[in-house]
């Protein structure tokens, strides 16, 4: 799923202050399961939004809605009461959500709640790992179905290098290296011949590399 | 032959090779470069000149080579794959060509992460061993990477680093054959302190084949002090650096001299290592180390003797 996490509050202080009418918008999907902008935490950033304006004698209105998926038109529709009348939508979806406002509400600001950090799944209570990058070529089946490209330092398809240590990645310990483990379970499977082979170079026109991307399934209309 | 570069003619002859390291200032001084190639003169075969090491923005190893090579030098210019995509190697290594270099060390760098621009975008569009084929390929066919015929093929003496003591250590010398299957010639190791896993590792490429189809050139380094040894034992990603070598540096009244006694002792074993051709002096920031390294180590550079 999309991993985002809140910007600091100094930002948020920053972007909001200005504005008197401002809807806060949540996303009842990614961000919710990572626990970081569903309608829970959309509520709970408006109310500190709130008692900082108190605090700081701003004024205004700070308003929450939140949606199921802020990454599509039809969800975004449904608030377009809710929208009327602001001067600012603050989303805490990952970008892709403040992205379909702006599209959609063209004469509001609209401004990003979160920094989007990638795309992860849980590793450890309340911890995400970035498992994939969306290259756009996956190599999962060479490579015993553990990604170099997202998980390797140095996106290597022919690691480890020799920064390989008891595991760890030469950047950090805390940094588990992808190509030991590869390398573990490609011979766990009596596949370690595969560690032969050279692999590469990619194709990086797949990926955002070969410019913003769209993708249209087949037999569908657009 | 495939360069015509020194390093290559004293390798084929047969001969023990002697190279060093030149780090390129962090400044646009030319006079540093010549400096330190004087220092080095008459006692290496050729020198390395350093890509941005450890990350850190420095002069291009290109400009440096060139420089190396008015000083009546033999440079092999290290590349990474941090800093460029295929597009500015293939123009790099054109160029290199063009301006005299013969040998060229393919290497993936260090992250950039390590550096003094840790906010800067790693490139990584290929990895050393995607390098090596690509420089092959230029060299042989000759082509660009994309397959277009390439008009006067730069000719080269292909190197890479192996690291005999990173992790996992079986896989250490079947990523080297995997190198050499790329197209290198020759190989530069990782700095050896612990020579017993050094032979251990040799046996094996021995046993891969690997040292009838390249040069092994083993590196060594001589240590200033014990906070040196210590440092790099326990903080620089993929050293061993023995117990017993960090307590003689300990004990040592002059741990420089000390340093270099070690140095002389590790070169002394790796050279009695079967297919080991050479090694590598990494005196960084330490050049006038290396005329006495050589001379303790009785070591004269290969190319005076062909």
């Amino acid at each position: 799923m999309i991993v985002a996490k809140p910007k600091p509050f100094r930002k948020i202080k920053q972007f909001t202050d200005p504005y008197q009418n401002i809807l806060v918008v949540g996303c009842n999907t990614c961000v919710a399961v990572c626990l970081t902008g569903g309608e829970k935490e959309a509520e709970q950033l408006a109310a500190k939004i709130r008692l900082h304006r108190r605090r700081e004698g701003l004024g205004g209105t700070v308003d929450t809605v939140t949606v199921l998926r802020q990454c599509e038109h039809e969800y975004i529709e449904e608030i377009k009461d809710e929208v009327e009348g602001r001067d600012l939508i603050l989303s805490t979806a990952c970008s892709i959500g403040p992205q379909a406002l702006a599209e959609r509400y063209q004469d509001v600001r609209v401004v990003p709640g979160m920094n989007t950090k990638m795309l992860g799944m849980v590793k450890e209570h309340h911890t995400w790992s970035e498992y994939c990058v969306a290259c756009g070529d996956c190599v999962l089946h060479k490579t015993g179905g553990l990604c170099p490209i997202a998980r390797c330092a140095k996106e290597l398809l022919n690691g480890p290098c020799g920064g390989s240590q008891g595991g760890r990645c030469e950047i950090s310990p805390e940094v588990e290296c992808i190509w030991q483990s590869i390398h573990d379970r490609l011979k766990r499977l009596g596949m370690e011949n595969d560690l032969k082979k050279i692999l590469g170079p990619r194709n990086w026109s797949w990926s955002k590399h070969g410019g913003p991307r769209t993708f249209h399934k087949e037999g569908f209309k657009p | 032959m495939k360069s015509g570069s020194t390093l290559e003619k004293v390798l084929v002859a047969g001969n023990f090779a002697v190279t060093a390291e030149l780090g390129p200032p962090k400044g646009a001084d030319a006079q540093v470069i010549i400096d330190k190639a004087r220092i080095l003169s008459g006692h290496v075969d050729a020198v390395n000149i350093t890509d941005n090491q450890t990350a850190i923005a420095r002069m291009s190893s290109m400009a440096a080579a060139k420089l190396v090579i008015e000083q009546g030098m033999e440079p092999i210019m290290q590349m990474t794959c941090r800093d460029r995509n295929r597009l500015a190697m293939q123009a790099d290594i054109l160029g290199a060509a063009a301006l005299g270099v013969k040998n060229l060390l393919c290497l993936t760098g260090d992250h950039q992460s390590f550096g003094n621009h840790p906010k800067s975008k790693g490139v990584y569009d290929l990895d050393s061993v995607t390098l090596v084929r690509m420089v092959k390929d230029m060299r042989d066919v000759p082509a660009f990477q994309c397959g277009e015929e390439i008009t006067v093929a730069p000719e080269l003496f292909i190197g890479a680093a192996a690291n005999p003591y990173a992790d996992p250590f079986p896989f250490r010398a079947i990523r080297l054959a995997k190198k050499v299957e790329a197209g290198i010639d020759f190989v530069q190791t990782q700095i050896v302190y612990n020579t017993e896993k050094f032979a251990e590792f040799m046996a094996q490429c021995r046993e891969l084949g690997i040292t009838e189809r390249c040069h092994i050139l083993a590196g060594v380094a001589p240590l200033k002090s014990a906070g040196m040894a210590k440092y790099m034992k326990n903080r620089v990603a993929g050293m061993d650096v023995p117990d017993a070598v960090v307590k003689r540096m300990e004990d040592a009244t002059d741990a420089a001299e000390e340093g270099i006694d070690i140095c002389v002792e590790i070169i002394e074993q790796v050279r009695a290592v079967e297919g080991v051709s050479g090694v590598h002096i990494m005196a960084v920031e330490w050049e006038e180390a290396v005329p006495e390294i050589t001379a303790r180590a009785g070591l004269k550079p290969g190319s005076a003797s062909l």
